[in-house]
């Protein structure tokens, strides 16, 4: 089995495209110019600026005065969430309605918030991790500022009902953000159709860079000005454009956005292959609804092993995946997607993510399903809590 | 996050993986919920650790700790291996990210826990000699 190099890690970043890094790079060194300046270099940035806007616009089926660029996506949450927080106390409604298994730019935020004032229901999910729509109307109350529940789940893909969310929000006239980094590019968006208020996203993880984000605010919404200063981003949020990135973004949205369904076609099956293969391994378990998921993602986890092992002994044989174990979280506790989803502390530590996009091949996908049963067995072969639990003794 | 050339290769190659059948001391310290186990197997033969060998849960420095520690026994005196600390671990590793720290300490514990089960086993009250077994925080 010769060695391959194999990205599965597209749920973390991805590479920039060729065809987005071709749009950037005049921006370097010979269009560099700055958005606010008079004269042409100047004025054809700005109409590079907004037209990555239109753009990114018709990608979400929102209009162009509805996009404003970011740094990436924890700063769209984090405007959105506590800028809305704002707007609202002055209205006296204090009361902010998320999930338990958010992304931590809007936990921390939320919790940040709980300290300042605010309370906060946090949805559960169900053990497919999925949230039941009928549990965010049952937690709306007369002092709701705001629903934000995440698009798609960062580390177990469950795609969650927005639309039902979004109109129960309509319905019962709360604002509703949620945060899509996970999910543009790879399901359908349309935020006007669909009647989301807010929206975040980040470039990095639809092949434009690091460092550009998305918060889309629908119009006749105000949010505080984010960063005071000069007149960009509609006075909203100031700062020189970072216009490579922006242009960057713009192509690389289009390019995401066209031709999902066709994307999902190649990569579903694959990753369905993946699911299954690994699945014959004893005592192994998918984490997350089946068909209501990302295409490209699978969450599994391996009991007896832990995470951390897994992904360096992956990393030996080429293989770029994440781990949902209390390790690779930087605490003693693993992801809070895994337990809220119902897993045991133990089962989690052993959890291994892949996010694959279309070019990890069937071949590739041999090679997967070649290393991982080695691998488990392996870290398994040398793992006291295996051992007990085939002697069928209580390891926990 | 960095690990050191000599963790990463403690990890991918580790020493004394295994049991040992007929041990004279065996240890167990850590628990699944927290992520780390390791589990020591101790030879003694008239006061030396002639075998040492491990099995253990956990992350890439737990497996790397493991490995190091029994390497760092074998063949000593018992007394040596009472004076093992997890310093000595880390730094035979080249150095642990400061939140693998606590992989060496468990490191440490398993030799103890495994030492006090020799003692406990020879009739031997072990606590004046090898002390309290640390068990991890949770």
């Amino acid at each position: 089995m010769e060695k391959r190099f194999i990205y599965a890690d597209n749920a973390a970043t991805t590479a920039v495209s060729e065809e987005v890094l071709n749009a950037m790079l005049p921006h370097f060194r010979t269009a560099y110019g700055n958005a606010s300046s008079i004269y042409k270099l100047g004025r054809d940035a700005q109409r590079d600026i907004e037209d990555a806007r239109e753009k990114v616009a018709k990608a979400l089926g929102a209009d162009p005065k509805e996009i404003f660029f970011t740094s990436c996506g924890s700063e769209s949450d984090n405007w959105a969430i506590k800028g809305m927080a704002e707007v609202q106390e002055k209205r006296g409604k204090k009361h902010i309605i998320t999930s338990v298994f958010e992304h931590h730019a809007v936990l921390h935020t939320c919790e940040y918030l709980e300290k300042k004032g605010f309370e906060v229901t946090y949805i559960k999910v169900n053990d497919k991790g999925l949230i039941d729509p009928e549990d965010v109307r049952n937690a709306i109350r007369e002092d709701t500022a705001l629903v934000t529940i995440m698009y798609a789940n960062n580390e177990i893909g469950t795609i969650q009902p927005i639309d039902e969310i979004a109109a129960i929000c309509k319905e019962k006239k709360v604002i509703f953000h949620t945060d899509a980094v996970q999910a543009v590019g790879h399901v359908e968006i349309d935020v006007h159709k669909q009647g989301i208020d807010m929206l975040s996203l980040s470039g990095h993880k639809i092949h434009a860079q690091k460092g550009i984000g998305v918060l889309y605010i629908r119009k006749g919404l105000t949010l505080p000005n984010l960063i005071h200063g000069g007149g960009q981003e509609r006075n909203k949020r100031a700062g020189t454009e970072n216009v490579p990135a922006i242009v960057g973004l713009g192509v690389a949205i289009e390019a995401a956005t066209k031709n999902i369904a066709e994307k999902a076609a190649i990569i579903t099956p694959r990753r369905n292959r993946l699911i299954d293969g690994m699945l014959k391994l004893p005592y192994t378990r998918l984490n997350g609804d089946r068909d209501k998921r990302l295409p490209g993602n699978l969450n599994i986890s391996f009991e007896g092993i832990e995470g951390e092992s897994l992904l360096l002994m992956l990393d030996l044989n080429g293989i770029c995946a994440s781990s949902g174990s209390a390790c690779t979280s930087g605490s003693l506790d693993p992801s809070h997607v895994l337990l809220s989803i119902g897993l045991k502390h133990e089962v989690a530590h052993g959890s291994l993510r892949l996010s694959i996009e279309e070019d990890v091949t069937d071949e590739d996908v041999d090679y997967i399903l070649e290393v991982i049963p080695k691998v488990v067995e392996r870290l398994r072969s040398m793992s006291p809590v295996w051992e007990k639990m085939m002697k069928g003794e209580k390891y926990a | 996050m960095m690990y050191s050339e000599k963790v990463l290769d403690h990890f991918s190659n580790p020493r004394n993986v295994g049991e040992i059948e007929d041990a004279d001391g065996v240890g167990e310290i850590g628990n699944a919920k927290c992520g780390d186990i390791m589990k020591m197997y101790l030879k003694i033969d008239k006061g030396i650790i002639t075998d040492a060998k491990f099995k253990t849960f956990g992350c890439g420095a737990a497996v790397a700790t493991s490995s190091m520690a029994t390497e760092l026994i074998k063949g000593k005196s018992i007394d040596d291996a009472l004076k093992l600390t997890n310093q000595a671990v880390v730094e035979a590793l080249d150095g642990l990210p400061a939140v693998k720290i606590h992989c060496s300490v468990l490191a440490e514990q398993a030799v103890r826990s495994a030492l006090s089960d020799y003692y406990t086993r020879q009739g031997i009250d072990p606590l004046p000699i090898v002390g309290e077994i640390k068990e991890p925080e949770e």
